[in-house]
């Protein structure tokens, strides 16, 4: 009788301090997670891919959660779930959703070791940021690529890659989510998220120099000079210019490649345009900084 | 002028220290205790040494080729011959070469490349390797040799060890303290020589290799706390004297436990570190199983390591202390 | 023999140019003023394009408090009023002035006597070293007069003049302490005056000294200026760690400054600058540069005009050796590596240094293997292998909880790191991220 009756209260007394303790901690060390996130987080597909930028779904969820309190779901996009999962998201929410193209990184910068003559050795940490700091880094550009590959470390997705032979990162669209991680990592801001466009197909300067036309002549062989023959010749006033560089707003262009003729230092690319016919001679020696080839068909529709 | 100009941050001079000083530094100051155990063990050490240190550079070599797969090789910086040493010096020169591989290789493939080679591994390489050893083969790590067998290798004849005489509670047997400093006695490979080891020690404190507080630390340790338990039992209890000259505590003290990579970093955290280490080297040999507990004390401290590095920062110039 | 308690290395001193007297470098053709030579606000260009500008003209506004005038240090015409490309080869705004003869400013005295006697009040000495746009001579080129003007509770008990000189290399302030110590003792009783502190002290390390007795004995006349002789150490001449070697007194961490303990700091050759602009009424246009390196045929100390560009120096001083693979503006362990040797002479340009091929390279990285030889080097007590790993992580929070702001780039890590890691490379990348993201936190407030 009496070993039972030690028993059952050692054992009582022993439940009662555990729960007391898990009382204390569940209070203490309580983390209040918003209701709407666990919503919001069921109607995503739950492949945790990543391909949003943030880390699975569940990071998605308190990433749309907090941009609906901050006011606009623009900018999140399920790259999975597309458009109707973002409706779902944004009616939990109470928000409008936000249509969002497709995006895709583009690295505005075409300065290859033959384009972009090395005028110096930079010996130190390679890193683009550290470089960005210590000096203008090996060529006499400010604004262009110094190819130590802060956006490829910074690049979840294994989509994009340091090129070798001209010393420029390249984009993956087929991998790219444009998360927006290389952008940021960018000291030099040189890389842009732009619309993904039909069938992948867009026009870009391929430079972002500054300086004055007969600074930006000398530093690089293609580089933008602000001369104004590609705004000219634009019939959609796409293209403005602005600091010394020209720029093409994807929501106007409507990709009649003028402005890439017009150009006389071969700046303005058209990427993932189907070779041009015989007339025009192709310009294989300028390969912009991409990847997909543009002889075959993308595959970037959704 | 025919170069392009470099252009990199400050500093632009460098010390001129290297990884490689370090380490030839320190084996350097090894060739006194192997000159010694070659004169106590002869040939046994000769071929003990030789194959753990081929068989560490070897071990070494093709895991970054073949398994790691990175071009340079960190063969030539010393670390690994070090490694080599060590485990050497810390088993009997009466050691079979099959078992001296085994030990050779678990030392550097599970002790040092499986973190990441060099600069990575949490634990002393070379202790692994010998813990390893001691715990798989005991009797083979447990019979030493007596010194003066020069031309023998596995067949000579054996003895107990001091401390193993100690464990046993056969005070009165040990050797003279003397013998005991200049190495006349049963024991591992390198560590029989107090005299040979502090003379490593003493030139790795001139070269500026290693400080004195992870060494002096420990031994200072090891002195106090087997001289309070001597006098309160001078009978039960060896002196303090003889627990600093025997076993592995001088080879640990000064050659294992200033390992760079496994040490706080610190002065504070080394002495922190040395003392924990002197404390359980006692504890062990005079209350635990086995007769020696300097690398079992190392192995503990070596986990304690980063936790000690995280807690024990050092004094920021015009840090107020507050009170 | 005194020296800072904490860390600290020892280069190699390398003082080539150390029995050189200092030479009067000719006039540049054209001569170029970057608009931003010292720490705080640019100075605003004051000519245009065709102005005629004498020795001494006020060519550019101070752009604030923290901020001062420049002077024009040739005669001549404004050519332009563009950018220049700078140390690091980026541009900058600056003011071309193409030389035509060297007419001076009136009211500039170009005697060498000795002028003693200064009945101005201690603001009319601050206003006058002001005007003359005088900075920190000895690289920061922190205004000179900011630092005579302490923040609101704290009081200044004395001027500590660092001429230390602990860079390797550099002998510019040696040369000018040997052959200008009267000047320079009266800069320091100036000094001592417009901070309104009974004392002075001059710091200066060992392995000069006969700078060491000459000051001595020259300051008998001045009471209260004492002669502290150092032993040799880098980085003494930190202003920190001068403040603790010679008062033995310790700043705590930013944004504490050495006036909280109630020292100012002045290099010694600011010293002289403002004995020329107090006493002499000439601004800050000139300056000692040394011109040095193994490969040089004649390491050299040149009074330079500011403006001149850093190859007529190199010419100069034997023209630039086949083998240069590095110019460095200032000492090799806190100097900046030039993108090209057009850069011109600017307020804190303390000296040129030439490195050959073999020199100029850093060797590779290797793993560390946590030796712990940069924590015993650091002088400010904190763990560069530490930093530099988180900066490489990028843990901004942490960095920030370990002080990185407290580093003073000083080099000693990544001089004594037997593994050659770029630590101050990436110690320096998170400094400058956690000083945004401080004043991004600050001006929320």
């Amino acid at each position: 009788m009496n070993v039972i009756l030690i028993a059952v209260i050692s054992l009582g007394a022993i439940g009662l301090i555990s729960a007391i303790v898990l009382y204390v901690c569940s209070k203490k060390f309580a983390v209040h997670e918003d209701a709407r996130i666990a919503q919001v987080a069921e109607v995503l597909p739950q492949a945790n891919c990543g391909g949003c930028g943030y880390p699975g779904c569940a990071g998605f969820a308190g990433a749309c959660v907090k941009a609906a309190d901050a006011g606009s779901l623009e900018g999140k996009l399920c790259p999975v779930g597309g458009a109707p999962v973002m409706e779902e998201v944004a009616a939990i929410l109470g928000m409008e959703a936000v249509v969002t193209e497709p995006k895709v990184a583009v690295v505005r910068c075409n300065g290859t070791c033959e384009n972009r003559p090395r005028t110096n050795v930079y010996d130190g940490a390679w890193n683009c940021a550290i470089a960005n700091a210590t000096a203008i880094g090996e060529t006499s550009c400010a604004f262009g690529c110094l190819g130590c590959g802060d956006c490829v470390a910074a690049c979840q997705f294994d989509a994009i890659h340091m090129n070798p032979e001209t010393g420029l990162p390249e984009v993956d669209e087929e991998k790219c989510t444009a998360c927006g991680s290389c952008v940021k990592a960018c000291p030099r801001h040189i890389i842009e998220l732009q619309p993904k466009g039909k069938k992948g197909r867009r026009m870009v300067v391929m430079c972002v120099n500054k300086d004055k036309g007969p600074v930006a002549n000398k530093v690089c062989a293609v580089s933008c000079i602000a001369c104004g023959k590609c705004a000219k010749v634009c019939e959609f006033d796409a293209i403005t210019i602005e600091a010394n560089l020209a720029y093409i707003a994807p929501q106007k262009c409507r990709l009649c490649r003028k402005c890439e003729e017009a150009c006389p230092k071969n700046t303005i690319h058209a990427m993932n345009f189907p070779p041009r016919k015989p007339k025009v001679e192709v310009v294989p020696a300028e390969k912009p900084a991409r990847v997909s080839n543009g002889n075959e068909p993308t595959k970037v529709e959704q | 002028m025919a170069n392009k100009l470099t252009v990199s941050l400050s500093p632009h001079v460098h010390g001129g220290d290297s990884i490689q000083r370090n380490m030839y530094g320190v084996l350097i100051a090894l060739v006194p205790a192997l000159l010694v155990s070659l004169y106590m063990f002869g040939l046994g050490a000769l071929i003990v040494t030789l194959t753990s240190v081929a068989a560490c550079l070897f071990f070494e070599w093709a895991i970054t080729k073949f398994i790691l797969k990175r071009g340079c090789s960190t063969l030539c910086d010393g670390s690994a011959a070090i490694t080599g040493v060590l485990l050497a010096f810390n088993v009997p020169s009466n050691l079979p070469i099959w078992l001296i591989i085994i030990g050779a290789l678990v030392a550097i493939g599970i002790g040092k490349m499986t973190f990441g080679g060099l600069g990575c591994n949490p634990f002393n390489p070379a202790l692994v390797g010998r813990i390893f050893l001691l715990i798989s083969f005991p009797v083979q790590m447990t019979t030493w040799p007596v010194a003066g067998q020069l031309l023998a290798y596995t067949d000579v004849n054996t003895a107990a060890t001091p401390l193993a005489l100690m464990q046993q509670g056969h005070l009165s047997d040990l050797p003279d303290t003397l013998s005991l400093f200049l190495g006349n006695n049963a024991g591992s490979l390198g560590e029989i020589s107090a005299l040979a080891l502090l003379l490593g020690g003493a030139y790795l404190l001139w070269k500026k290799v290693i400080t004195w507080h992870i060494p002096v630390s420990i031994l200072a340790t090891v002195f106090v706390f087997a001289g309070i338990m001597w006098m309160v039992d001078p009978a039960g209890y060896a002196s303090p004297l003889v627990h600093l000259f025997t076993g592995g505590l001088m080879l640990g003290a000064i050659f294992m436990a200033t390992d760079y990579v496994t040490s706080p970093m610190t002065h504070k955290g080394q002495i922190i570190y040395g003392v924990c280490i002197g404390f359980l080297t006692v504890l062990i040999r005079l209350f635990g199983a086995y007769p020696e507990g300097m690398s079992f004390a190392i192995f503990i401290m070596n986990a304690f390591t980063p936790l000690i590095n995280t807690y024990c920062k050092p004094k920021r110039f015009g840090e107020v202390v507050k009170k | 023999m005194k020296t800072f308690k904490i860390g600290g290395v020892h280069p190699a001193e390398n003082k080539l140019s150390a029995g050189k007297a200092i030479e009067t470098l000719g006039l540049p053709k054209q001569a170029v003023f970057p608009l931003s030579q010292h720490i705080g606000a640019p100075a605003t260009a004051i000519v245009k394009k065709g102005d005629v500008v004498k020795v001494g003209t006020k060519i550019a506004e101070a752009g604030g408090f923290v901020s001062a005038p420049i002077f024009s240090s040739v005669s001549g015409k404004v050519n332009k009023v563009d950018t220049v490309i700078d140390a690091s080869g980026y541009r900058k705004p600056a003011i071309y002035i193409d030389v035509e003869g060297d007419e001076w400013e009136e009211g500039i005295d170009r005697s060498q006597d000795l002028v003693t006697t200064c009945n101005l009040t201690p603001e009319q000495i601050v206003a006058k070293i002001k005007d003359a746009g005088v900075v920190g001579m000895g690289g920061a080129c922190f205004p000179c007069h900011v630092k005579l003007c302490p923040p609101h509770g704290a009081k200044a008990e004395c001027v500590i003049i660092n001429a230390v000189e602990c860079e390797p290399y550099l002998t510019a302030d040696h040369r000018l302490m040997l052959e200008k110590p009267e000047q320079i003792l009266v800069g320091v009783s100036l000094l001592m005056k417009a901070a309104k502190v009974e004392k002075g002290y001059i710091g200066i390390e060992n392995n000069k000294p006969d700078a060491i007795r000459l000051l001595t004995e020259k300051s008998k006349d001045y009471s209260n200026i004492e002669i502290v002789p150092l032993k040799v150490k880098y980085p003494q001449g930190g202003e920190k760690q001068l403040v603790d070697a010679v008062i033995n007194r310790q700043v705590p961490a930013p944004p504490a400054i050495p006036v909280s303990v109630g020292a100012i700091v002045q290099n010694v050759g600011t010293a002289y600058a403002v004995y020329e602009a107090v006493m002499k009424g000439k601004p800050l246009f000139e300056r000692v540069v040394t011109v040095t390196g193994h490969s040089l045929s004649n390491p050299s100390n040149f009074l330079t005009r500011m403006g001149t560009p850093m190859r007529q120096l190199i010419d100069a001083a034997g023209g630039m050796p086949e083998d240069t693979a590095k110019i460095i503006g200032g000492g090799p362990m806190m100097g900046k590596a030039l993108m090209n040797a057009e850069v011109p002479i600017c307020k804190g340009s303390s000296g040129v240094l030439l490195m050959n091929d073999k020199e100029a390279r850093r060797a590779k990285e290797q793993p560390c293997i946590r030796c712990a030889k940069c924590v015993g080097a650091c002088p400010m007590g904190l763990e560069p292998f530490l930093l530099a790993t988180l900066s490489e992580l990028k843990d901004w929070e942490r960095i920030e909880k370990e002080d990185v702001m407290s580093c003073i780039e000083c080099g000693s890590c990544q001089f004594t790191c037997p593994s050659h890691r770029y630590l101050l490379d990436y110690i320096r990348y998170g400094k400058t991220t956690v000083g945004g993201i401080i004043r991004a936190r600050n001006a929320k407030k």
